[in-house]
């Protein structure tokens, strides 16, 4: 109670650089967004760009995954930590001024990303293709934002550290530790260099980046978000706190060795593929407790679900998570995985996990967020939040189902055997067969845009300086 | 595998770490009353948070009680 009493007198939290990352986020999720839907319309139909070699695919793709990842999904994920941790700590941000150049570096960062990736710069890494000079930038700001955020959890008034708090500083730590030894790089000039590290050994220190990427970048940081602004919008603690504590540990403690994955029936070693496969198939435990965690807080509550879109968002978030944190342990079993690997199947997984788990997380979170830092009660059009959740979801299933059916559709083709040993299927045969479902897809991330687009009108007319109190205009206006 | 020789050092470094920071959060107390630790996240929430850091003036109720705040959520949504 002592804390509390303190807590009263002080805190006039940093909200500026919160309120600027939940925007910025909202602006490169639509931008991540739109490059992704017209990659998905190249897929269907490869001129559309006239061959401009700065629209195309294999420049775009990275453009996209970067975008959506790493603008959109990062912004998000700085903005809630930042938030998170005050409110949770009781106490201002750390380094006010450090806060900032963690905003403007990494928002060049991300202009730097969207400018060099079209011009065709890249490491030719998977989630790492930006070029050396942006890698030093990135770790610059990474620095600084471990700074801020662990200094304000040192300097916190409250003596127990929230669970969230754990998951966003376990995912900080990490990314800088798998960021450094990824991005290991020989610069032979300005924008291009090699890698340290060759062949297999590349492969195997790219995927451990990668799928730790996925694991502690999409996964333990919004599992951050996940356990503050459910139980804040559910206005209902976690189901259970003890069951929050053993996800976070058990879920670090097993994660790090799911990479192999990616490298089933490659040169890489077959016990490391193995060890890749055992792991992936632990990680199902911890991901479903904590699935099931933050589900069952809105037990007893269940009718919230019903009249609240912000709720709608978070929760069936997690179902998501439950569903792709399945998905992927039996994806990567290596007999699954002899039929899923290289196929579309893959596509779908992730954007299961991106589009259904990572997505919704932040909309509901940041629906939650946005109308706080602008000194508003709720969003400006709640109906609004329940028509971007039905179209989003619609978009979702309509692109996960494409995918699925796609996926399992080549790899059958693609290893079906006539009696004498000839393949019955060219591969050009099944990119054919795949058409219509690249149709489908389009049309679900269409509809996922779409969806968006709402948020951000809806978020314009949320941080618009309201007319009737012009009392807050001055402050509106540095927003 | 020559990458093999830095990842799995790493990972037994970062497992040890690892439990190093757990016998620290253990020894801290960190895990003492856990049932009050979830439920403070729902007592710091304050009507319009970031109307404190506009006006200054710092009038908002930090001590609601479960019944108060079930009434002020009632408006929210």
């Amino acid at each position: 109670m002592t804390e509390k009493t303190q807590a009263v007198a002080a805190p006039v939290y940093n909200d500026r650089v919160v309120r600027l990352f939940a925007l910025a986020a909202v602006l490169w999720g639509t931008v991540g967004m739109t490059v992704g839907v017209l990659i998905a319309a190249q897929l269907a139909w490869p001129d559309i760009t006239y061959g401009i070699p700065w629209l195309s695919y294999g420049r775009l793709r990275p453009l996209h995954t970067n975008a959506v990842i790493f603008a959109f999904g990062g912004c998000a994920l700085f903005a809630t930590s930042f938030h998170v941790v005050q409110r949770t700590c009781q106490v201002r941000l750390f380094a006010d001024k450090l806060a900032d150049f963690v905003f403007w570096g990494w928002q060049a960062v991300i202009v730097a990303a969207a400018i060099s990736l079209p011009m065709g710069y890249t490491q030719g890494k998977e989630y790492a293709e930006l070029e050396w000079p942006i890698d030093i930038l990135i770790t610059l700001v990474w620095v600084a934002y471990a700074i801020v955020f662990f200094g304000t959890v040192g300097t916190r008034r409250v003596r127990h550290i929230y669970v969230a708090n754990w998951f966003f500083g376990a995912y900080i730590l990490t990314i800088a530790l798998l960021h450094v030894v990824n991005s290991a790089m020989l610069p032979v000039s300005f924008m291009k260099s090699y890698s340290a590290y060759a062949g297999v050994q590349d492969a195997m220190i790219q995927w451990w980046y990668a799928h730790n990427a996925v694991g502690f970048f999409l996964t333990a940081g919004f599992l951050g978000m996940m356990y503050y602004y459910i139980p804040k919008q559910a206005e209902r603690p976690v189901y259970s706190y003890r069951l929050s504590i053993v996800h976070f540990w058990a879920l670090i403690f097993t994660y790090m060795w799911a990479g192999p994955h990616h490298l089933h029936y490659t040169a890489l070693p077959d016990w490391v593929q193995s060890v890749g496969m055992v792991f992936s198939l632990v990680l199902l435990a911890p991901s479903w407790g904590g699935m099931i965690n933050g589900i069952m807080t809105l037990s007893g509550a269940w009718h919230k679900l019903r009249d609240d879109p912000i709720l709608k968002f978070l929760i069936v978030s997690l179902s998501f998570y439950g569903m792709s944190t399945f998905e992927g342990p039996m994806m990567s079993i290596k007999t699954v995985n002899a039929l899923s690997h290289y196929t579309d199947w893959t596509v779908g997984h992730v954007h299961s996990g991106a589009l259904g788990w990572v997505g919704f997380i932040t909309m509901g979170s940041l629906y939650y967020l946005i109308p706080r830092m602008v000194g508003r009660v709720q969003m400006h059009s709640v109906r609004a939040i329940e028509l971007h959740f039905w179209i989003a979801t619609l978009g979702v299933v309509l692109y996960i189902a494409a995918m699925w059916i796609a996926g399992v559709m080549q790899g059958l083709m693609w290893r079906a055997v006539n009696p004498d040993g000839t393949l019955v299927y060219s591969f050009v045969e099944s990119v054919r067969a795949s058409y219509p479902f690249y149709v489908v897809r389009l049309l679900g991330g269409l509809l996922y845009l779409f969806g968006m687009l709402l948020m951000v009108w809806n978020v314009v007319m949320t941080v618009r300086p309201p007319r009737q109190a012009p009392a807050l205009q001055p402050a509106a206006a540095t927003a | 595998m020559d990458s093999l020789y830095l990842l799995l050092p790493l990972s037994v470094l970062l497992v040890l770490a690892l439990i190093a920071l757990f016998a620290w959060a253990l020894d801290r107390g960190q895990f003492d009353d856990l049932d009050r630790e979830g439920r403070r996240v729902l007592e710091d929430s304050k009507p319009g948070e970031a109307l404190v850091e506009r006006s200054g003036t710092g009038e908002v109720p930090t001590e609601l009680d479960s019944a108060q705040h079930r009434t002020h959520s009632a408006h929210k949504n």
